[in-house]
């Protein structure tokens, strides 16, 4: 049933979608309800048609019963699809604008929120070794899905992969091959263990939890995308708000601190990569 | 009565796209909302280019950006882009469908949902499947659907594909198209 059903009472799908997420939050604490709803929808629905439910309602009866259907159920709500050097233009600008400013500290720290299954993570404590900045960083990787932080943790990834996020490696002006920095072992790579020796995997939501650490610098790629204005509003904020003065934002290629509360707060660096500095105000 | 224009192309795309866009004049009273399939690179050049020849403005769409009239968007490379039902735009990075990303399956089955019975969707050339699902909700939601004559593509595969999923209300040759979107387009 499900998408056939709702494509004659749309309103329906709405209204019981918003329960949803009202049930979702008073049960469990994750608050969906200022994402955008498009995606959400997308998911919802395929989720009922490859199970044995017929209606959203039926979806968070399941839900609001059982915690280990609604971990399940997280997985369809958040993306966590990324890749190794992702975007490999903004890690280029990254290491002309910003690699000499950080090679001025003596020590710094790093938070890459949303980090998902962490590939992203790995790609910059590789830039940063091979800038011979990572003993000098405490990073803090986290996300809301304590299944894809398991995942971040372990730094095993597919083979299948590896030649795209060579490519992206090359591009991204990296110095040596990326096979430098992981073990192939059957289908899978394993990821230097040196390489996390500086990051801290941990569970922070930005929508409910507030400011996680005072930083110099922020990476957050592609997670305000799914927010609705509002909430992007407040998270842009938070995050502006976790930054030391001068302290670098770094968001994902469609994001902009543009028509946010926090445009006049930040100095641009690279428009195109849309990587920012703190003002002192 | 209708609201929007949605269109999806791959294969052949730019020059399909380049018969029918200009055509719209500065007044179109509907916004125009296009997949095409470039690969991961930026789609920059192709607007420019398109933005020369359009008397309509045409742009990538933005996150939270509303959906107006007067504007063409396209579907940033290697994002989904959905629509709302507030009538503002959305992005993803989720998983590719039918190995693209920007789906056209995707932003037709958003736009459907959003608009229901005012939107027209429109399937033109193209090397793959995608489109076709999102096709067919424009059409079950009461949309109205329009597929490029397959025998006259540069590639048949995306046309036939739709033709095979729904039964389209049009199916015309690519220099009718134009016409008829605005002839559409101002119908009462």
């Amino acid at each position: 049933m499900g998408g056939s059903y709702y494509e004659s009472n749309a309103d329906l799908l709405n209204i019981e979608l918003q329960l949803l997420l009202d049930a979702i939050f008073l049960r469990y604490g994750y608050d969906f309800r200022d994402y955008s709803k498009a995606h959400i929808k997308r998911r919802i629905l395929h989720r009922l048609s490859i199970s044995q439910l017929s209606t959203v309602t039926e979806l968070q009866d399941r839900i609001l019963r059982s915690r280990e259907f609604f971990i399940d159920f997280l997985d369809d709500l958040s993306i966590n699809v990324t890749e190794m050097f992702r975007d490999p233009e903004f890690y280029k600008s990254f290491r002309e604008n910003i690699i000499p400013k950080l090679k001025t500290y003596t020590f710094f720290k790093i938070w890459h929120a949303g980090c998902a299954t962490g590939e992203e993570v790995y790609s910059l404590a590789i830039l940063l070794q091979e800038e011979g900045l990572l003993d000098r960083c405490q990073v803090y990787a986290t996300d809301f899905n304590r299944k894809v932080l398991e995942i971040a943790k372990e730094g095993v990834y597919q083979k299948a992969d590896i030649e795209q996020y060579e490519r992206n490696y090359q591009l991204s002006g990296g110095k040596k091959k990326l096979a430098d920095y992981y073990q192939s072992m059957y289908g899978s790579v394993m990821l230097n263990k040196e390489l996390s020796n500086r990051i801290v995997f941990a569970d922070h939501n930005l929508v409910t939890d507030s400011v996680f650490a005072e930083v110099n610098l922020i990476l957050c790629r592609n997670v305000l995308i799914y927010f609705e204005k509002k909430l992007q509003d407040n998270v842009m904020y938070l995050l502006y708000q976790s930054l030391v003065p001068s302290g670098i934002l770094c968001l994902g290629t469609k994001e902009s601190i543009k028509f946010t509360r926090v445009e006049k707060l930040f100095d641009i660096v690279d428009e195109k990569q849309k990587i920012y500095k703190k003002k002192i105000v | 009565m209708y609201k929007a224009i949605v269109i999806g192309t791959s294969y052949g795309g730019i020059e399909a796209l380049r018969l029918i866009l200009p055509q719209f004049e500065e007044n179109f009273p509907l916004p125009v909302i296009v997949v095409l399939h470039i690969g991961e690179h930026s789609n920059d050049l192709f607007i420019r280019h398109l933005n020369n020849m359009c008397k309509l403005a045409v742009k990538e769409a933005d996150s939270n950006e509303p959906v107006l009239p007067g504007y063409i968007y396209f579907a940033p490379p290697n994002y989904h882009l959905q629509v709302e039902d507030d009538f503002t735009f959305s992005l993803s990075t989720d998983v590719k469908l039918n190995f693209s990303r920007p789906s056209i399956d995707i932003l037709f089955e958003s736009a459907a949902w959003a608009y229901k019975n005012t939107l027209i969707g429109t399937i033109l050339t193209g090397a793959n499947s995608d489109g076709a699902n999102g096709l067919k909700i424009i059409k079950e939601m009461g949309g109205k659907t329009i597929v490029q004559n397959p025998c006259h593509a540069i590639a048949s595969a995306m046309p036939k594909a739709a033709l095979k999923a729904v039964m389209p209300d049009i199916r015309l040759n690519i220099e009718e198209i134009a016409g008829k979107l605005i002839e559409l387009a101002y119908s009462k």
